[in-house]
């Protein structure tokens, strides 16, 4: 059983379809005691930074994902909930989750590149990382974007992969078994497919 | 290198899936949420809905046939049709659509599409541009809900979308909408050369070379509606999409 952690911040039937698709189950719930007791968890998140921090605060969901983390519970945080597991973020005020440590920053691009970073675009992973096995089979990876800020993660070998765009930004990072990717695996055909079973299967 | 883009676009009537023929002749060619699942398989990277009655009788999108759809379509999602408010922009959003897709209203008012950029950023806003030759030649900008336009002029009124904030335009040509002869490429390559913001072409293409004229013509990406749904000479209906190889082959 996956849990998705539903906090008001965006469609999660996409997800939830793409888990039906690989053969498992999932439960889209923001119940504290649920999620407390999650076996999987994935924290999704489409908006702004304190707006979602906010949501996490009221469903009183801050602590428990932390401590999720320190328990060990295999995570995934996808495009903003990537970037709430970081310290702070220039988008808002309030502070990050902290699991991560790092900040997340506005894109600063050269003129001719538009902000937000939205498409399809390549992907260069670290061959070792469990998330990312089975990827040679499907050609260059390549997973759909659409975001204004990128995570600056602190330490490098916590990198997992990154985008090039205006220069390299981490578009994947994990640290044990807490992981997140700044792309949309759920809009990524194959290639996302492949990257939630890795997260179910390998995990 | 960002690959060009390829768009299978899907015309919507009465939850049902049809093509048509110079925007008539509309022929009914299956379930939509069938076609979005054999285009899941397929690795199509981007996927447009246009419910093409919806302006036309003053009706809203229907929200809950597209929430089924965007929750099984696993790439991003461009929807049109019925589109007048800021709420019911909020609202697609909402339910899974990537893009929305913005025509009859703009046509007298391109307020809206200045209010959508400046809300949810100008990437997600798309304004279509539907084109018919007068009797002299000269493309004249169309409404299939027979609205008046403010502006006839296409490259004009390409260049109003741009400024108000549209972050892309989606160029149909009537004429040659469901012909398979090509794409109407002189007006692609007048409205390119006006414009900055990426431009989809549609209308016409009936084999991929079209779609490799029409991309050297000045067009950012290339949408299809026939292309992908028909098969063979007799037109079979038959969801189809070129791999990936050769996507990558076509445009070197």
């Amino acid at each position: 059983m996956i849990t998705i952690i539903d906090y008001g911040m965006g469609n999660l039937g996409s997800i939830r379809n793409m888990i039906k698709k690989l053969g498992y189950h999932s439960e889209i719930t923001s119940d504290p005691e649920v999620i407390a007791q999650a076996k999987k968890l994935i924290l999704p998140g489409v908006g702004k930074f304190d707006r979602a921090m906010g949501n996490l605060a009221h469903l009183n969901l801050i602590n428990i994902i932390q401590n999720k983390a320190v328990e060990g519970t295999p995570m995934l945080g996808i495009c903003l909930g990537m970037q709430l597991l970081a310290d702070s973020s220039e988008e808002g005020t309030l502070k990050g989750l902290g699991i991560i440590p790092g900040e997340v920053k506005r894109f600063i691009v050269p003129k001719e590149l538009k902000v937000p970073h939205m498409g399809w675009n390549l992907v260069h992973y670290r061959k070792d990382s469990p998330l990312f096995a089975n990827f040679e089979d499907l050609g260059e990876a390549r997973f759909y974007f659409v975001h204004t800020y990128k995570y600056l993660c602190q330490n490098q070998d916590q990198i997992l992969a990154t985008t090039n765009y205006g220069g390299d930004f981490t578009c994947a990072l994990q640290k044990g078994n807490i992981m997140g990717v700044q792309f949309h695996p759920e809009k990524s055909h194959f290639f996302g497919m492949n990257l939630l079973k890795n997260f179910i299967e390998k995990i | 290198m960002l690959r060009v883009r390829i768009i299978p676009v899907l015309l919507l009537r009465n939850q049902g899936l049809v093509k048509t023929v110079k925007f008539d002749k509309a022929k009914y060619i299956g379930d939509p949420i069938n076609a979005v699942k054999l285009f899941n398989d397929k690795g199509v990277d981007e996927l447009a809905f246009m419910d093409i009655d919806a302006s036309k009788e003053g009706k809203k999108p229907d929200f809950e046939l597209i929430e089924k759809f965007a929750s099984e379509c696993f790439m991003p999602l461009a929807y049109g049709g019925g589109i007048s408010t800021i709420r019911d922009v909020k609202r697609l959003f909402a339910i899974g659509v990537e893009k929305v897709i913005i025509n009859t209203v703009s046509l007298s008012n391109l307020a809206l599409v200045s209010e959508a950029a400046d809300i949810f950023g100008d990437q997600s806003i798309v304004v279509a541009i539907d084109v018919k030759k007068n009797i002299w030649g000269k493309p004249q900008v169309y409404s299939h809900a027979k609205k008046k336009p403010d502006i006839s002029d296409v490259v004009e009124y390409a260049k109003a979308a741009e400024r108000a904030g549209a972050g892309e335009l989606i160029l149909t040509s009537v004429d040659h909408d469901g012909m398979m002869n090509g794409y109407d490429l002189s007006t692609i390559s007048k409205v390119s050369e006006a414009i900055k913001i990426p431009l989809v072409a549609c209308g016409g293409a009936g084999n991929l070379e079209h779609l490799k004229e029409a991309h050297s013509a000045g067009a950012t990406a290339l949408a299809a509606g026939s292309l992908f749904v028909y098969h063979g000479p007799l037109k079979g209906v038959l969801i189809n999409f070129p791999s990936s190889e050769k996507m990558a082959s076509l445009f070197g």
